[in-house]
């Protein structure tokens, strides 16, 4: 995709980015930004209608990257010890014993997150963010790596309770997959179940390998201009009359993340401008509230953020 | 409201315009007429409440209405739209009524330039501190309201507050360039309307009983003076004013004849200079007797020192004055026949006494010891005198006994006159306060006095100070000291804890300063800080010479600050300008968005043949500016190889 020249390091992660193309067929981009946002060490979000891929998504980086896999389907009545786990009596031994939920997992998919209860989300979002889980008065440490995928239904709010701006700003990345275009669909119909073929993948990497990885993308180096350039972005987020409110701090780390992750699966070892501006649309969207409707902003004010900033 | 207009007006920038107006109307409120500051209040308080409402502004005929009744309304109040407190009025007025038509930015910058333009008409009424401090203040206030206007609506008032008061400080060297350098003109800053002189108190030009124990109600400063050497003792500090020599039985007026003045010096005489408040007189107010007069002012009949106008703003003399002299002893028969006249048949009382006392001792100098022996006994001193009737001399003498020095002068003055000796009254101020802070003698309203002088053969004219006979601590140590306890005094004068009075003098003395050094700064003070820079007789095209070259010095360090504390540009991103300069020569610019790898796909595109070559240029550009090692050889090699 880029020069050769830039590109100096092994890029271990085309032949993920190949097979996973294979299986969900004409999303590249997106392909890209979930692996990127695992190698961040984020969690993604992924909001879209039923029957997207979105469940196929995970299925396919799980077995890809070699992670335990495990998926909760969100409703309303699903209560924070169905995710988290529980204790129960052994009468063999006199002692309590930890049944664990499905969120300790390596990746876990949370399926219609916005269906569950606020309680029941934010025991969720607390083991994303502090990767251990509380039962009992217990910490105990979920398994590393770890990550979330969850995914919520845009349309049909009846009866849900939509994530705020707090919980959302747990999610390092938040992108859209969309109808596939014509030959993709054409491709998808002739071919047999995409979920069959995921299941049938075997991983390129073993999982184990997964943290030291993400402590090579964190070092990726990022040059003084270049954190100029983020700076400016958020800076421009929160002088702009487009926006309700800028971006958080926190949101300009993730933002740096984020563009280290694209940078390495590009195989540079250092970050341009361009990684800036291909992750901020998933970065900064779920983050910036539209002054105009009430929604997220659209691919449109993210286009006009980055013309009304120089690259330093 | 808040639609994205270029020139629309953000709903949120209303208040920053409110705050700005109140801020430079409100000062006003102290000096216009009562209805007009509550008018210009229910103003703004029905903008506010339009703003709050964020409701439909009131009509074109509506606020054309309320402007012709304000300004009819201020000319049944001063007879004229026009000088300085209805001009001043009926831009108050406008403020108020802009508030009510604000619907787009450009109205806010209307009320932003009346806003400057009202910051400067306080400076009509008031030179002094506070005020140039509340005007800096709200001259910050306004300027960051003009900057809030141009600003997005999501700037922060802390930003916006900060950026306006960076720019003022920036300002002020400038300001102070203009101030030593501007060319002046004599008097005031700018020449005033003639209402602006009105309501300054001081001594008059004739004396009735009673007006100056009204005078003595105030502590405002007559004038300040500072003295080449020791101050003298109190009891010779008698500053001369008017002398009233015509009495009419109860009023006593100046003569206008012109009369000769022979004067002979005794003691060395002593210099100093005073600084005089304006009093719309046009005496100076010496010591006696004058010597030395400034330029431009004359010695009246009477020894009085005039100046040649009035002297309606604060203004310096260095003036010179013998404390020991012999006046006209040689007087002109119709003077001295003119200062014996009493008004026939009034104050038989007083004729008697006067007739008694010449019977018993025709020398004029025993009848004095007589009269100053009749007030020590049985005369009270006070600022709250009983009423006196027709033949009020009489009336004091025998009746009341109460009175203040003038009583005293004119009841001295009227018996002399009985017994035949020429007397006129003296009035000017007494004494003194020397400030221990800058060692000023500062004279106030309430020093203000009145004496006698009687003529003496081979003498001349004398002074004798009744009071003196009455109250001694009066001359001695003041006026507070000299009433009875209870009497009213402003609280000023009767300050006796030493803190607060110390505190009083440490403000007189920054006024002081103010004054002298900052207010009085005019054109004599601007020749002789020219004259110190080496150019002794500027004339204003030298001036403005000098003035562009301070400006212009004053913008190039200003310059060399900005250029020396902006960042250097990085060396590859100048290289990186170089490239682009090449592109620009082909036709091809670069957005300020643009990546260097997005150009790059852009070029190869439109110019395949130069594409790859400045592929090459990007590449080694992103690794020299973005990468961990700044090789930049190869980023020149690659720029060379440009064809």
């Amino acid at each position: 995709m880029f020069g050769n020249a830039l590109s100096a390091r092994p890029r271990p992660f085309d032949a993920v980015l190949a097979r996973a193309g294979e299986i969900i067929l004409g999303k590249p981009d997106e392909i890209r930004q979930a692996i990127a946002c695992l190698l961040a060490g984020g969690h993604l979000l992924i909001e879209d209608l039923p029957g997207m891929g979105k469940t196929t998504l995970a299925h396919t980086l799980a077995r890809l990257l070699g992670l335990q896999f495990s998926r909760i389907q969100f409703t309303s009545d699903l209560l924070p010890a169905d995710i988290s786990g529980v204790s129960i009596f052994d009468r063999e031994k006199s002692e309590f014993r930890f049944l664990p939920g499905p969120v300790f997992a390596q990746l876990v998919l949370a399926d219609e997150i916005n269906r569950a209860t606020p309680k029941t989300q934010s025991a969720l979002l607390e083991a994303m963010e502090e990767g251990q889980v509380t039962v009992e008065g217990q910490s105990r440490e979920l398994p590393e790596p770890f990550f979330v995928i969850a995914t919520q239904n845009p349309a049909h709010q009846i009866g849900t309770f939509p994530l705020p701006e707090s919980q959302l700003d747990r999610f390092l990345m938040r992108i859209e997959l969309g109808y596939p275009d014509r030959a993709a669909e054409r491709a998808l119909l002739s071919g047999g179940s995409q979920r069959l073929q995921a299941a049938r993948l075997d991983a390129p990497f073993p999982a184990a390998d997964l943290p030291s990885l993400q402590r090579e993308v964190a070092a990726i180096h990022a040059a003084p201009p270049l954190i100029d350039y983020v700076q400016a972005l958020v800076e421009a987020t929160r002088q702009s009359p487009a926006f309700q409110h800028g971006l958080s701090p926190r949101a300009g780390l993730a933002l740096l993340a984020a563009a280290r992750a694209w940078a390495w699966l590009a195989g540079r070892d250092m970050v341009l401008p361009d990684d800036v501006q291909a992750v901020l649309p998933a970065v900064a969207r779920h983050r910036l509230r539209s002054v105009q409707g009430s929604g997220f902003a659209s691919r449109e004010d993210i286009a006009s953020l980055l013309r009304s900033v120089a690259i330093p | 409201m808040s639609t994205a207009a270029p020139n629309a007006l953000d709903h949120r920038a209303v208040p920053w315009l409110f705050v700005a107006a109140l801020a430079t109307v409100a000062p006003h409120f102290e000096h216009q007429p009562t209805w007009l500051s509550v008018i210009t209040g229910l103003l703004f308080a029905w903008a506010a409440w339009f703003w709050w409402r964020d409701e439909r502004l009131p009509g074109r005929w509506l606020l054309i209405f309320i402007v012709a009744l304000g300004s009819t309304g201020i000319y049944i109040e001063y007879r004229t739209l026009f000088g300085r407190d209805a001009g001043v009025s009926m831009l108050v007025l406008f403020m108020a009524m802009k508030l009510l038509e604000i619907k787009s930015r450009r109205d806010g910058v209307v009320v932003v330039t009346l806003g400057y333009f009202l910051l400067l008409t306080h400076y009509f009424y008031s030179q002094s501190i506070p005020t140039g401090l509340w005007l800096l203040a709200t001259m910050w206030i306004v300027t960051a309201t003009l900057i809030r206007l141009h600003g997005g609506s999501a700037s922060q008032s802390r930003y916006t507050l900060r950026y306006g008061l960076q720019l003022c400080l920036q300002a002020i060297p400038f300001m102070l360039v203009l101030y030593l350098l501007f060319p002046r003109v004599t008097g005031p800053l700018w020449g005033l309307p003639q209402d602006a002189h009105a309501g300054r108190t001081g001594l008059s030009e004739s004396m009735t009983p009673g007006s100056i124990a009204s005078l003595a109600q105030s502590s405002e400063i007559a004038f300040r003076v500072r003295f080449e050497g020791d101050i003298p003792g109190k009891e010779k500090l008698y500053w001369r004013g008017p002398v009233l020599d015509q009495f009419d039985g109860s009023t006593w007026r100046p003569s206008l004849g012109r009369q000769a003045v022979r004067l002979e010096a005794i003691s060395a005489p002593i210099n100093y200079e005073t600084t005089l408040e304006a009093h719309n007189q046009r005496w100076l107010l010496s010591l006696d007797a004058p010597t030395g007069l400034p330029p431009d002012s004359t010695l009246g009949g009477t020894m009085t020192a005039l100046n040649r106008q009035p002297v309606t703003y604060r203004q310096r003399f260095n003036l010179a004055s013998s404390l020991d002299y012999r006046f006209n002893v040689q007087e002109e028969a119709a003077v001295l026949q003119r200062n014996k006249h009493v008004p026939a048949g009034s104050n038989p009382q007083s004729r008697q006494l006067a007739v008694n006392w010449l019977s018993r001792s025709p020398d004029p100098e025993a009848v004095i010891e007589q009269a100053l022996a009749l007030f020590g006994r049985e005369f009270f001193y006070t600022l709250q005198p009983p009423l006196l009737g027709e033949n009020s001399v009489d009336d004091f003498l025998f009746r009341t006994r109460r009175g203040f020095c003038e009583h005293y002068a004119a009841a001295f003055v009227v018996l002399m006159r009985h017994a035949g000796i020429p007397a006129r009254v003296v009035t000017g101020y007494q004494g003194g306060e020397r400030n221990p802070v800058d060692g000023y003698l500062v004279v106030r309203q309430s020093d203000a006095h009145a004496w006698a002088e009687v003529w003496l053969e081979g003498r001349g004219w004398v002074r004798v100070d009744p009071t003196a006979a009455v109250s001694p601590s009066r001359i001695e140590s003041g006026i507070a000291d000299a009433l009875p306890v209870g009497e009213p005094l402003p609280a000023l004068i009767q300050i006796r804890t030493n803190w607060l009075r110390g505190l009083r003098h440490r403000w007189e003395a920054i006024n002081n300063a103010w004054n002298q050094q900052v207010i009085g700064y005019d054109l004599q003070r601007q020749r002789e800080l020219l004259a110190s820079l080496g150019l002794p007789h500027a004339d204003w095209q030298q001036l403005a010479g000098l003035l562009a070259l301070g400006i212009g010095a004053l913008l190039a360090v200003l310059t060399a600050w900005g250029l020396y504390h902006k960042t250097r540009p990085d060396p590859a991103l100048r290289l990186w300008h170089k490239a682009l300069r090449h592109l620009a020569r082909r036709k091809v610019n670069c957005a300020p968005w643009e990546t260097p790898l997005d150009l790059a796909r852009r070029v190869e595109q439109e110019q395949p043949d130069f594409g790859k070559a400045f592929r090459q240029v990007v590449t080694a550009y992103l690794a020299a500016r973005y990468g961990p090692d700044n090789d930049l050889q190869k980023l020149r090699d690659a720029i060379a190889q440009l064809p």
